[in-house]
């Protein structure tokens, strides 16, 4: 880059590349910087689900937004993102979930998300792989899947259609004041966002994101075995409650045929090595739920680093500790979904102007304040 | 090469057509003796075939009595085996 960088981001994962690119829409010359390459690490490792989720105020406005923000992008998506609108049914397995299910449904209601309670009957039509006995469902159609890598690298591509510049195999080495340090260079800019996930403390310290590891199981291509993004009622209490150890059935289809197969969650620091015994749980889970699963030939394994927040929403905003310093970090298992609506927030947020949902829930000073009254 | 064989015959299926193939081959060898070359597709729907003919590549994938992805360089037909390939999905 010749000229020097209004904004300089960090990490080129699906939450940086999507800061990049709402930044550069409102006029601003971003610079990308990323330790490897765009989309290799926490984004690479996820299930890549766009879905609504309610388990907070919070939550449900930023990921209602940002899944409204997905659709109108699709048109412009490359193929290779697969973006596939399968839909999500979250399954009941009794009648207190479905008790759940439908107060779920009135809540999505009233952010607008169009919901349908399923019968059993209507359940076991829609998906005849899940075992019969089950409650029923509710079918979020909005909801749908896409390539992770590939759309944090096609938001990538749209910030330097806009004049954006990616510099890949650059480490951070530490975030001055409008400037960043990496290696023997000093490039000094107006604005830093720190978007480096579960990396993101290392730059600035008192961020309280932990690394959450997560196991998947990919399989070979069995086209048609199911039709939605499938995940238990569950799913929520086992995501967001901060328990060391987590399994929760989640199915997806793949736009190539592939079954992938989640979901687990165990804070073990960053040991990225297969734990059999968690993989075994999460299996057995899947089996539960969808019992000919078994006679798929899984390919691969792998674990991914979600990066926690004690309160499981997403720092996103100015970092008042730092004159110039923003925070797009923390989004856990949720980050393919919300990566769009916190690019837009925080381009607005940075341009001073009106956003679209209240950014006071995402304030990273939150934490600062709570720092504040335990010391 | 079926000339040289002096085994059994097994009689199979191969994507709806009855034929009658030695049996003392595997699956890949039948199917090639056959004329088939297309034994699965890719993701793209670009035509796959065997490539090691020892159970490394997993290109000469096939449906073998309904179970999918199974590979043919590996697995003896046997009487009565149902088998689909590329040409019938």
């Amino acid at each position: 880059m010749t000229a020097r960088p209004d904004v300089i981001v960090i990490g080129a994962g699906i939450v940086g590349a999507a800061c990049a690119e709402a930044i550069t829409r409102s006029g601003r010359r971003v610079l990308i910087l990323d330790a490897s390459f765009a989309g290799s690490g926490t984004t690479a490792a996820g299930m890549g689900h766009l879905v609504v989720m309610d388990d907070t105020p919070a939550e449900i406005a930023l990921s209602a937004y940002s899944v409204g923000l997905w659709r109108e992008l699709v048109p412009k998506l490359p193929r290779t993102v697969e973006y596939r609108p399968c839909g999500t049914l979250w399954v009941a397995e009794d009648e207190e979930q479905l008790d759940a299910v439908r107060e779920k449904q009135r809540i999505y209601s009233e952010h607008g998300i169009s919901a349908e309670t399923l019968s059993p009957s209507q359940l076991a039509e829609a998906e005849p792989h899940l075992r019969p006995g089950l409650a029923g469902a509710l079918h979020v159609p909005g909801d749908g899947v896409i390539y992770p890598p590939n759309g944090a690298l096609a938001l990538v591509q749209m910030a330097i259609a806009n004049g954006a510049e990616i510099r890949e195999g650059v480490r951070v080495d530490a975030i001055g004041v409008r400037e960043v340090l990496a290696g023997d260079e000093r490039i000094s800019c107006d604005c830093v966002v720190n978007a480096a996930g579960a990396q993101a403390p290392a730059l600035t310290p008192g961020l309280p994101i932990v690394p959450r590891k997560g196991h998947l199981v990919i399989t070979e291509r069995y086209p048609d075995f199911c039709h939605h993004q499938l995940v238990e009622l569950g799913y929520l209490a086992s995501a967001h409650t901060m328990t060391t150890e987590s399994v929760a059935f989640n199915v997806q289809p793949r736009a190539t045929g592939q079954l992938l197969i989640g979901s687990s969650r165990e804070l073990v620091g960053w040991d990225a090595s297969v734990n059999r015994n968690i993989v075994r749980k999460m299996l057995d889970r899947a089996l539960d739920f969808m019992p000919d699963i078994g006679s798929a030939a899984a390919i691969r394994i792998w674990t991914g680093f979600r990066p926690a927040t004690p309160d499981a929403v997403p720092l996103i905003g100015a970092w008042d500790e730092s004159p110039g310093l923003w925070i797009a970090a923390g989004h856990e298992g949720l980050g393919i979904t919300t990566s769009l609506g916190t690019g837009q927030l925080l381009a607005d947020l940075m341009a001073g102007q009106q956003t679209a949902i209240d950014a006071a829930p995402f304030a990273p000073s939150r934490v600062l304040v709570g720092e504040a009254v335990h010391s | 090469m079926s000339s040289n064989v002096t085994a059994v015959p097994a009689d199979i299926v191969v994507d709806g057509r009855h034929v009658r193939v030695p049996s003392n081959c595997t699956v890949a060898v039948a199917l090639f003796d056959l004329g088939v070359s297309a034994f699965r597709k890719s993701v793209s729907g670009q035509p796959r075939g065997p490539v090691c003919a020892m159970g490394v590549c997993f290109e000469c994938r096939v449906t073998i009595d309904g179970t999918p992805h199974q590979r043919a360089c590996l697995i003896p037909v046997a009487d009565g085996m149902q088998i689909r390939t590329a040409g019938e999905s």
